[in-house]
């Protein structure tokens, strides 16, 4: 059952050139969405080591949100492949660890969608509600 | 290099659950360069490792180290603080690694956390290839620098077995037929009438069979 009450703290690691313009824009265009989802600006997704999405959470975060360029529209050219193969690895390590893999998820926006970063970021808070809190979280602390 | 690959997290968690502070220690060598057990590694294992730990309800606290090299004395004391704070040691070494550490601290149980798989270079981004076999008689002089042991998957010393498709091995498809490097490069360096040579029985007496091998040179102990 969902529970509507519990707000997911989610890391969304937004690309400076893309996502993070278009969550500036939808900011500007006044759109809406849960303040649980805290934003962290890259230089690029293919900064983002393993290490990120671990530590994160391993920190107690419920879900990650890794949001890059649309696909052949990188700054740097191939960043946001190196980055989905990199997050598709996280994912296969995160279920061997006994964490779903649905809470690590990779998007690609341009820095004009605004809109759709925010439906994404709803739909990302409504897996991480069904998913339930962090399994790791509030065990042996 | 050596080349090693992770364990899986399940493996690695069942030999060190019953421990409460372990180590994790990496190697600054081959398999740093191979991404399976550097510092970067012993961060990403130790991530896993406490996530999969808590999600158990288990406390295990897991710390992390690397040193330069696991396979040398010199550099496995630069750890002797560090392991003897913890109950165990989980190894990121290769498995000469693992040993040399066990050796040098028998009261401490330690456990490998790669899979040792073979000698090798980096062939692409992300790609390891087998090269060496170490059998203990180089034959590479003889065959144009392409190893017909380690390369050839019928491990051929006369020819090629002739099942072969195109330049394809017949027992593994995503592999060329060692026979066929060997032809063109005999060819390209002006000596291929070195593939005519009939060559002898295999001398595997300086392999592995008999026991763990050793080198001793005179001139260098103390």
């Amino acid at each position: 059952m969902i529970n509507i009450t519990f707000e997911p703290k989610i890391i969304a690691f937004c690309c400076h050139y893309c996502a993070y313009a278009s969550a500036d824009l939808a900011g500007s265009m006044r759109l809406q969405y849960p303040s649980g989802v805290r934003i962290i600006r890259t230089p690029c997704t293919g900064r983002l080591e393993v290490d990120f999405y671990m530590k994160a959470f391993e920190d107690g975060a419920d879900g990650v949100l890794v949001a890059g360029c649309l696909e052949g529209g990188c700054h740097f050219i191939d960043g946001n492949l190196f980055a989905k193969r990199r997050v598709n690895s996280v994912r296969d390590l995160l279920e061997e660890c006994g964490i779903e893999k649905e809470r690590l998820r990779m998007v690609n926006i341009s820095a004009a969608m605004a809109k759709n970063l925010v439906d994404i970021i709803n739909d990302m808070v409504n897996t991480i509600r069904e998913l339930g809190p962090n399994p790791i979280c509030n065990k042996n602390e | 290099m050596i080349v090693a690959q992770r364990k899986k997290i399940p493996e690695i968690f069942d030999v060190i659950k019953d421990h409460r502070n372990v180590l994790v220690l990496g190697c600054g060598t081959c398999v740093t360069v191979c991404l399976a057990g550097g510092e970067r590694e012993v961060s990403i294992i130790s991530s896993a490792l406490r996530i999969a730990s808590r999600k158990k309800g288990k406390r295990i606290k897991v710390n992390e180290y690397t040193i330069e090299r696991q396979c040398d004395n010199v550099f496995i004391e630069s750890a002797a603080e560090e392991i003897r704070k913890n109950d165990a040691v989980l190894s990121l070494g290769c498995g000469a690694g693992v040993q040399a550490i066990a050796e040098r601290y028998p009261d401490t149980p330690v456990y490998a956390g790669l899979d040792t798989a073979f000698l090798g270079i980096l062939e692409s981004r992300g790609v390891w290839t087998e090269k060496c076999m170490q059998c203990g008689t180089c034959i590479l002089s003889d065959f144009g620098g392409i190893c017909p042991l380690t390369r050839c998957a019928k491990h051929m010393l006369n020819g090629p077995c002739g099942g072969s498709r195109v330049d394809r091995c017949e027992i593994r498809a995503d592999q060329p037929c060692a026979w066929q490097l060997i032809y063109k490069r005999l060819k390209d360096i002006g000596q291929l009438d070195k593939i005519t040579k009939r060559y002898p029985i295999k001398d595997w007496s300086n392999s592995i069979d008999g026991g763990s091998r050793i080198i001793i040179r005179e001139d260098h102990r103390i």
